[in-house]
């Protein structure tokens, strides 16, 4: 290791074997980074689950343009838009079909008393090609009345009739004192609002929602013409619509709006920004306090150093030394012990938590950030090094 | 060139410390010029000064009033990337041994090398193998400071100093923590240097059993020179 480090540096690894020399100060820093790093992963974590789960189910659509009432926040919390405007939208030129979307939360009762919701799309079968294609037959096929598709991650399904579901079969279920039939599958998985999706027929979707009217939709699909730009048809569409009453956005739009409203509008998007936020500082502050002490502890040999004339440039890089090796040993550790309580959190909550490359690298290069950060302000503390106190 | 003849070259200095009511002058009006290659001692009642013209000449002071020229080099108005330079040129021993505690004895007399850029790693080895050897340390080379005695630790500084062959070498009471016989080995090894390379070193020491190896003896009392001989 030294020897490699000589080799690197063209020095002898000071910083490192300062930090190695001190071992429970060492293991200490090492903790506070590793804790830090697993802060910021769990609210990562979470934070991208709730995201996945909450643009997720338009992996199941496949439409250009997403016409909604402007009192709605998002796909899956909408109001609702009057039906009108679907032939509205069909005379502006470009736009080449249109469909309405219903989306309702359907609460279950199983067998075993357990209770699951579903959020459910109701879809004009006749029109399954506004479905995801991989989904677009069997959609077809939901004519039938009171035949749903069903998320086969739904959490807390009885798992006999997921897996007859897979393997082809069917498998029937009670709700509001109806009784549905799942013909066919899909995987979406759950999220914070619900334990999974299903897709039904508009006519199925209105029979359990009492409630709803087939003229008040939650959203307005519409597919524009081959080789057409989904921006420009959108920007025809706002001027043609009332602008106070029907929100128009690319699917794509939509996406990004869906995030960007749970990351800033909804609570819990704030407060794992702030738990973010905190996981940062906490290492900040640790790496700043181990290092800053670290030079105050070798002030001496430090200033022995500067008689001996080494630069400043020198003992800037062994704090930067010493900043790099706490980012490095506190991460590794961190991520394995995140990835341990990632896999925990899906085992119990069934929320897509998940360890990407991205996010690995990101945190990493956070924490070689923050740390070297940290190493910055502790060395002001360098020019307290006077070799004139030596004698 | 007198920078050659005469590494140290001091006129009209004058030092003070403290600001305001409690500015005090410790040097009055120096003058001397100390030739290549010779053992100078500096000695005088403590609070005499010693260790301010040490540190001034060795620029680890900053020079207020006066002249310092160190290896031709004027001091007063230096920037510090100069200064870092010519502190390479020269060797500190200090009265505390000032080791850096986590590497070895080794490692230790590495850095006086590394100070002049990576190099060559097996020749610095060898180098740095050498110059413990000859201070009698061939066996505690990858000894922690915290596992040497005051006398070893001292001596591994003095391999420090004097491994990357300086052109001035300045000591302050190097000999305090040693005994009788290597106190004597490091001081005859400076004079040995002084007439094999020329190079020049400048002692503060108390020590009575070194006066006789000296070149030239210097006296300090209250920041002044009372007496220069050449026994
Ligand atoms: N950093 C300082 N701040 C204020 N006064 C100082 C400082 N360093 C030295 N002095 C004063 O300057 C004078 C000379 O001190 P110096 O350390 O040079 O003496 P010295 O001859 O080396 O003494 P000793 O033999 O005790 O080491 C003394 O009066 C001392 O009190
Ligand atoms: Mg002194």
């Amino acid at each position: 290791m030294i020897r490699l480090l000589t080799a690197l540096f063209g020095r002898l690894p000071i910083g490192w074997l300062q930090l190695s020399h001190n071992r429970t100060r060492l293991i200490a820093a090492v903790a506070g980074v590793a804790f830090a790093n697993l802060l910021v992963f769990m609210q990562l974590g979470i934070m991208g689950a709730l995201n996945n789960s909450t643009v997720a189910p338009y992996a199941l659509l496949n439409a250009d343009i997403i016409l909604s009432s402007q009192e709605g926040n998002t796909l899956t919390d909408s109001g609702n838009i009057a039906r009108t405007y679907q032939y509205q939208a069909l005379a502006v030129p470009g736009v080449v079909a249109a469909t309405p979307l219903f989306i309702g939360n359907l609460p279950l009762t199983l067998e075993d008393g357990s209770s699951v919701s579903l959020l459910s799309f109701g879809v004009d079968a006749a029109k399954a090609g506004f479905m995801a294609p991989a989904l677009a037959p069997s959609v077809a096929g939901l004519a039938l009345e009171n035949t749903v598709l069903l998320d086969k991650d739904t959490r807390g399904m009885p798992a006999e009739a997921l897996d007859s579901l897979a393997s082809g079969g069917s498998f029937t279920f009670e709700a509001n004192g109806k009784t549905l039939t799942a013909v066919g599958s899909m995987s979406v998985g759950g999220g914070f609002l619900a334990d999974g999706m299903m897709v039904t027929s508009d006519q199925t979707f209105l029979r359990f929602f009492g409630s709803r009217s087939s003229g008040a939709p939650d959203h307005i699909l519409l597919r524009v013409g081959d080789g057409l730009s989904p921006d420009i048809v959108a920007e025809r569409l706002r001027a043609a619509l009332p602008a106070a009453v029907v929100k128009v956005q690319t699917v794509a739009e939509a996406r990004a709006a869906d995030l960007s409203f749970m990351a800033t509008e909804r609570p819990t998007g704030i407060i794992f920004g702030f738990g973010v936020f905190m996981g940062i500082l906490v290492g900040l502050v640790i790496v700043y306090q181990v290092l800053s002490t670290d030079v105050a502890d070798h002030l001496r040999e430090y200033a022995t150093f500067k008689a001996m004339g080494y630069g400043q440039r020198f003992f800037l890089g062994i704090v930067f030394e010493e900043a790099i090796v706490l980012a490095v040993f506190g991460f590794v550790p961190g991520l394995v012990v995140s990835m341990g309580l990632y896999a925990g959190l899906v085992a119990v909550t069934g929320l897509p938590v998940a360890m990407d490359a991205t996010r690995a690298v990101l945190v990493f290069v956070g924490t070689l950030g923050a740390c070297t950060l940290s190493g910055a302000i502790a060395t002001r503390r360098l020019a307290a090094a006077d070799p004139a106190d030596l004698f | 060139m007198a920078g050659a003849d005469f590494p140290i070259a001091v006129q009209g200095l004058n030092h003070y410390f403290g600001t305001g009511e409690a500015r005090k002058q410790a040097i009055f009006d120096l003058n001397l010029s100390i030739k290549r290659g010779t053992l100078t001692i500096l000695m005088g009642p403590s609070g005499s000064g010693k260790t301010t013209v040490l540190t001034l000449m060795g620029c680890l002071r900053e020079v207020q009033e006066g002249q310092v020229r160190l290896l031709g080099h004027a001091l007063h108005g230096a920037t510090e990337a100069q200064l870092v330079q010519l502190r390479r040129r020269l060797g500190f021993i200090f009265q505390a041994h000032n080791l850096h505690e986590s590497l070895t004895a080794m490692q230790n007399v590495l850095m006086g090398l590394q100070v002049h850029g990576p190099g060559n790693a097996a020749k610095q080895q060898g180098a740095a193998r050498h110059m413990l050897g000859l201070l009698g340390l061939a066996d505690r080379l990858d000894y922690l400071p915290a596992n040497l005695s005051g006398g070893q630790k001292q001596r591994v500084a003095v391999a420090r100093a004097l491994v990357s062959n300086p052109e001035v070498v300045f000591a302050d009471e190097p000999t305090a923590a040693l005994d009788k016989d290597s106190g004597r080995v490091v001081v005859e090894m400076l004079k040995a240097l002084g007439q094999s390379r020329g190079v020049t070193t400048v002692m503060v020491t108390h020590d009575n059993r070194i006066m006789e190896l000296a070149d030239r003896i210097i006296t300090l009392e209250e920041g002044r020179i009372v007496n220069d001989t050449n026994p």
